[in-house]
């Protein structure tokens, strides 16, 4: 095997074994036997085949899904913004969401409206930090955007807390509280269902331009010179970027770090070709996700909320990364 | 391949460069020389349309600027910046590949052709055994060469380097310099900008001096560059001297403490 194919088939074994376990363990262990039988078709214990099918197959499905699409669209921002500290959150995407959400369990609308208003969020906050920050002329562009998302972001997040405040403590507090910190409990196929086909369409665009997006790493006037049409190449791919965090935030609520982490891990890897990058990064993902997903549901008595396992994990992991790359990311 | 009417440049609602004339033919050599804040990079930056221009007209090849797309631009000239800062750590092949964006489509990925355009690129300006070091680990003056390099990668009509000797050894210079020369022999036209007058001397067919935005003097380098023109752009006296062979230098009168 080639050096260069090893990264990729050592986080693709890593990540099957990964699904097995997080189908096997749990408050009703399946064995490896049964798993197999399933997926070969043989008959299983009804409730085997109900656990397996029914509760924790959506599960593992979402947590693959939500960290694949963080992690790539991590991934595309960090080479767009040429900054490594740059993640899905910078552009007001997770805070939009937020806000939406909130709103959503405040009105007490549903799980689909509260999954339709975080959607909206989203994509309203980036439309917003892009509309704002691309008319602030006289600035580097790049940082005007990046700025101009951190200030949007600190608006929204005055936004949740006024909401907050005004939620009922008992009944919509919790939900609240729950929905900020991330959560893949209660995930039903039908939201996968409409989740997946739109981080799907964001992907496209990142896997048509997969060579081309090494050009946006470069400063501007030279991506110009070499033929780019930045302006829309740019906007193409926030829009795509966004589309793909929106959708995994929709269905799990704000899971931070994935989207930062994960695609440095990537480039320590295989280094900064996006070609290469985005697929490693994304079954990357898939497994940081699955793997504290899992932990998160069988660690404790109770659920502990995904996003406090992802922070835990990721501040020192990555002020290691930090420490170790210096100026090479 | 070049022409230049009465062209205005600037930043937007600051007008820094009027009434510049010129033009460059196949094979020619232009050397831009005036002080720092001239107006060179601003020039040059508004010549590849990436500063929209106040007034005048900019063609290549007789197509007017603004009706090329940024594609067509990249395919007929290339750009060598002044200095570059790498982030990420790609290796200095594919970074040299990335001049090959404006003859691959948007969706496609350099091939074996790219590939041997870029080596050869490589080759030419002898870093070929730099191919695989990441551009975060090597030299300024090597990045400046694998600049030229991407360039180069471009192939195109007409090569525009702003400052390419800045972060230079003299050796590498010198290395540089015989490359424009060999390029403009191939049919290349070259417009580079120096803050060395021996540069136009050694290379260029003619050398143009911008002070405060404006041309004050445009044509062979040994008509133009003289004691009187460079006291007036640089504000130093300065001796002309013709050595043998037919060359010329100058040489700064220079105050000693006494």
């Amino acid at each position: 095997m080639s050096s260069r194919a090893l990264p990729y088939v050592a986080s693709a074994g890593a990540l099957a074994g990964l699904i097995a376990i997080a189908f096997a363990v749990g408050r009703y262990p399946v064995s490896l036997e049964e798993l197999f039988s399933l997926s070969t078709g043989q008959a299983v214990a009804p409730n085997v085949e109900t656990v397996v099918m029914q509760v924790r197959g959506p599960r593992v499905a979402a947590a693959l899904l939500v960290g694949a699409a963080l992690a790539a669209a991590g991934t595309a921002y960090q080479g767009m913004f040429r900054n490594p500290l740059v993640s899905p959150d910078i552009l007001g995407v997770s805070s939009g969401a937020a806000l939406g959400a909130v709103l959503a369990i405040l009105l007490s609308l549903g799980a689909v409206f509260m999954q339709l208003f975080a959607f909206a969020g989203g994509l309203a906050a980036v439309g917003l930090v892009y509309g704002i920050g691309a008319r602030l002329r006289g600035h580097d562009p790049l940082l005007a955007l990046v700025l101009t998302g951190v200030i949007i972001g600190t608006l929204l997040g005055s936004a949740i807390a006024l909401l907050k405040v005004l939620a009922d403590p008992h009944n919509q507090l919790p939900a609240i509280t729950f929905w900020l910190l991330g959560s893949l409990a209660s995930i039903s196929p039908a939201e996968l269902l409409v989740a997946a086909p739109l981080a799907l369409i964001g992907l496209a665009p990142m896997l048509l331009l997969r060579w081309r997006m090494n050009l946006l790493a470069l400063p501007d006037d030279e991506a110009r010179a070499l033929g780019v049409d930045t302006v829309k190449m740019r906007t193409l791919v926030v829009a795509a970027a966004t589309l793909m965090t929106a959708a995994a935030v929709a269905v799990s609520g704000i899971i931070g770090w994935v989207g930062l982490l994960i695609p440095h891990a990537a480039r320590l890897l295989v280094g900064p070709d996006f070609g290469r990058l985005l697929p490693l990064a994304m079954v990357l993902g898939a497994g940081f996700m699955l793997a504290v997903d899992t932990l998160c549901r069988t660690v404790a008595p109770i659920e502990v909320p995904p996003g406090v396992l992802t922070a835990l994990i990721g501040t020192p992991f990555f002020l290691w990364l930090f420490a170790l790359a210096r100026r090479t990311w | 391949m070049l022409q230049v009417d009465k062209l205005a440049f600037g930043f937007p609602g600051r007008t820094i460069g009027r009434d510049v004339n010129f033009s460059l033919a196949d094979g020619e050599v232009l050397c831009v020389l005036g002080p720092n804040g001239g107006g060179k990079t601003t020039l040059f930056r508004t010549l590849l349309g990436l500063l929209e221009k106040h007034s005048g007209s900019i063609a290549f090849q007789g197509s007017s600027l603004e009706n090329l797309t940024r594609r067509e631009i990249a395919r007929r000239v290339g750009y060598v910046p002044q200095g570059h800062a790498a982030y990420f750590a790609f290796t200095v092949r594919e970074f040299v590949l990335m001049g090959r964006t404006a003859h691959l489509g948007t969706f496609a990925s350099p091939a074996g052709k790219d590939f041997a355009v870029a080596d050869r690129a490589l080759e030419s300006l002898g870093i070929a055994h730099l191919a695989e070091r990441p551009v975060t680990e090597i030299s300024g003056g090597e990045r400046q060469l694998a600049l030229v390099a991407r360039a180069l990668a471009q192939e195109p009509r007409l090569l525009v380097l702003d400052e390419p000797t800045a972060s230079l050894d003299f050796g590498n210079q010198i290395r540089v310099l015989e490359r424009l020369a060999a390029l403009a022999a191939a049919g290349i036209a070259i417009l580079f900008s120096s803050h060395d007058p021996d540069h136009a001397f050694l290379c260029a067919t003619r050398a143009l001096l911008l002070a405060e935005g404006r041309v004050l003097e445009i044509g062979r380098p040994r008509d133009v560059i003289r004691p009187d023109t460079l006291e007036r752009l640089y504000r130093v006296s300065v001796q002309v001297l013709a050595t043998e062979g037919g060359m010329h230098t100058c040489l700064p009168r220079f105050d000693r403490p006494s």
